[in-house]
């Protein structure tokens, strides 16, 4: 990927957004979002519970039209080239809804005939989409009667049923177990790599990262920012944040790491009241090394931790969470003026060129 | 017009994967059974001569009753099922268009209608063996019910699409139906042209000449429109998701 795209969208893109928005009564829930994805790009919806993510989705799957505003899938507009905008699309919705008395397999022709599939192809069609939600062995299991894992599969299924160039998916991974998680995400991944123009929708972060190429960040029914999921935390976070958990943190050795080139600061961490019940005196002391962007000091960091015999007991990169993220763009939007910054990891944010 | 059938298809095939529609048939069957016998019973007793008044007018106007009673309990599923389980949310992302959709719903209905009246069909035929008769005019009644029945799952389906709740949907289809029933019976309504206006609208008072065995094309009019007008209700209350938002 290349820098960011513009967001403003241009009809060039698989997916054209402008200015969509949806009022639900006197709730906005959705306003002036506009954005465009590429051929073949995953992008991810990250947000928080009643972002918009649904909302906006559903919109661009035909769902419900938009109050005001348009959208294009292919080159059609959803609302008025509804047909050929929804063949160009498979769509997992949030709440994976099937119909439980029929078997997966009636049930996959069934969207077959739907999605207008040419007779001849149908068999084949739908043992490919059992095949790529790896459901092939429970083609003739009551829908009902599968763990909402294997409905989820299903749900999968009936989106790829057909390959459709556009794939739309709401929370892809929720409820789930974590091995499970991780299989749907490898598919969801291969389905990218596919040349599949993937749109998913998460609140989980390091899943945006795992599978996605770009991710827009959506709070209170706005964009606050579109961006790489590596840029993000560059854009927001002025270093690069390692923990590194020392038995005897020396000054000595403080020092060294602190010496280190392209190391900005060493820093302890701040007392974190949820992590005391764990740390004991096994476990050490906690560092946080701050190092510039670009820059991966763990091995030196490592080997002067060794080195000095301090006793290296951990050393493991620290991840913005959903919650920093947010707050260091809401504050480097609002709360900048009041408290000087709200990410809690140092300066104010970096000033973010697409914060909207 | 593969969408539709798909539709239908799945829909029947619900109807008879699940107990209800069972429930619902022997309900139908023994009710329209049970009329049939007491209807023979007193045309015997009476001695009454002409089969056309004596027998089957009263034999399909009980049996309007008992389609009165059983239809909406047929229709409720179909949309309000969709909303509640959320599966409509996918129906409304697959390419087809919401006529498609209405018309595979009530072929689904009027399938399961047809299968009920074809089995409705035997005392007939019980009685035919011993007492053979003209079919012309029974054949009529069975026409006559045949399209009062798909008013009524016209009218279901359409009050289906506005709640998830299928018991409302139910009772709203018997509110509707029931008073296109009753809305003759108020005498005293007044000016006698108010009267004939609503003679003109009554569901059930276009049904009287089929059942004593006779075919009027303003009957058959009259019927149509009211189907038809009950689906093109049915496809602005699935159309209304624009502004109303619900899923
Ligand atoms: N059909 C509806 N009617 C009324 N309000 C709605 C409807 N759908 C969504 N909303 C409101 O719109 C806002 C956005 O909801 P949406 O479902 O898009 O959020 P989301 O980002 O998908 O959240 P979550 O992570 O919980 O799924 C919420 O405040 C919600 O209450
Ligand atoms: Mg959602």
């Amino acid at each position: 990927m290349g820098s960011p795209r513009s967001i403003t969208a241009s009809g060039a893109g698989e997916i054209c957004a402008e200015h969509l928005q949806k009022a639900f009564g006197a709730t906005i829930a959705v306003r002036d979002v506009s954005f465009e994805v590429a051929r073949g790009e995953v992008i991810g919806f990250l947000g928080p519970n009643g972002a918009g993510k649904s909302t906006t989705l559903r919109m661009i799957t035909g769902v419900f039209p938009p109050s005001s505003g348009r959208c294009t899938i292919a080159g059609h507009d959803v609302v008025r080239e509804a047909i050929h905008a929804r063949s160009a699309v498979g769509y997992l919705p949030e709440r994976t809804s099937l119909y439980g008395d029929m078997a997966v397999e009636d049930y996959l022709r069934f969207v077959a005939d739907m999605k207008q599939i040419p007779h001849r192809e149908v068999a084949r069609a739908v043992g490919r989409s059992m095949a790529a939600a790896g459901i092939e062995h429970v083609a003739h299991r009551l829908v009902g009667n599968l763990s909402k894992g294997y409905r989820q599969r299903v749900g999968i299924a009936q989106a790829v049923l057909g390959d459709p160039p556009v794939l739309i998916l709401d929370e892809p991974t929720s409820g789930l177990d974590p091995e499970q998680v991780s299989e749907i995400r490898a598919l969801i991944r291969a389905l990218g790599d596919e040349k599949r123009t993937v749109v998913l929708s998460t609140h989980i972060l390091p899943e945006v990262e795992m599978i996605c190429s770009r991710v827009i960040i959506l709070a209170g029914g706005r964009i606050l920012a579109v961006d790489e999921p590596a840029n993000l935390e560059r854009r927001l976070r002025p270093f690069r944040e390692y923990s590194v958990r020392l038995a005897m943190p020396t000054p000595d050795v403080l020092a060294k790491i602190g010496a280190l080139p392209h190391v900005a600061e060493v820093a302890s961490r701040e007392r974190d009241p949820l992590s005391v019940p764990h740390s004991s005196a096994a476990d050490g002391t906690e560092v946080i090394v701050r190092v510039e962007h670009g820059f991966d000091m763990r091995r030196e960091i490592a080997a002067t931790a060794v080195g000095s015999e301090a006793g290296l007991i951990e050393l493991r990169p620290v991840v913005m969470t959903l919650e920093e993220i947010f707050l260091a763009l809401v504050g480097g939007e609002g709360d900048r003026r009041a408290n000087g910054g709200a990410s809690r990891s140092g300066p104010p944010a970096a000033p973010a060129g697409e914060v909207h | 017009m593969r969408a539709v059938r798909a539709i239908a298809r799945r829909e029947f095939a619900a109807y008879f994967g699940s107990p209800t529609a069972y429930v619902l048939l022997a309900v139908y069957l023994t009710l329209s059974g049970y009329f049939f016998y007491s209807d023979v019973a007193f045309f015997v007793t009476f001695g009454a001569q002409v089969l056309e008044t004596g027998l089957w007018r009263y034999v399909f106007i009980d049996f309007r009753l008992v389609t009165l009673l059983v239809l909406p309990l047929v229709t409720m599923r179909l949309f309000a099922e969709e909303r509640k389980l959320g599966t409509i949310e996918l129906l409304w992302t697959l390419p087809v268009r919401d006529y498609q959709l209405i018309l595979g719903k009530f072929l689904a209905a009027w399938g399961f209608f047809l299968v009920t009246l074809v089995l409705a069909m035997i005392p007939f035929a019980v009685f035919y063996v011993y007492h053979p008769f003209a079919l012309g005019p029974p054949t009529a009644g069975f026409l006559g019910l045949l399209l009062l029945g798909t008013a009524f799952i016209a009218c279901g389906l359409a009050a289906s699409t506005l709640t998830e709740n299928q018991v409302v949907a139910a009772m709203v289809t018997y509110g509707i139906l029931v008073f296109f029933w009753f809305m003759t019976w108020n005498e005293a309504v007044g000016s006698e042209w108010i009267v004939r206006v609503l003679l003109l609208l009554s569901l059930f008072d276009h049904y009287y000449s089929f059942a004593t065995g006779s075919i009027q094309t303003a009957d058959l009019a009259y019927f149509a429109l009211f189907t038809l007008f009950f689906l093109y209700a049915g496809l602005r209350s699935l159309q209304s998701r624009a502004w109303r938002g619900v899923v």
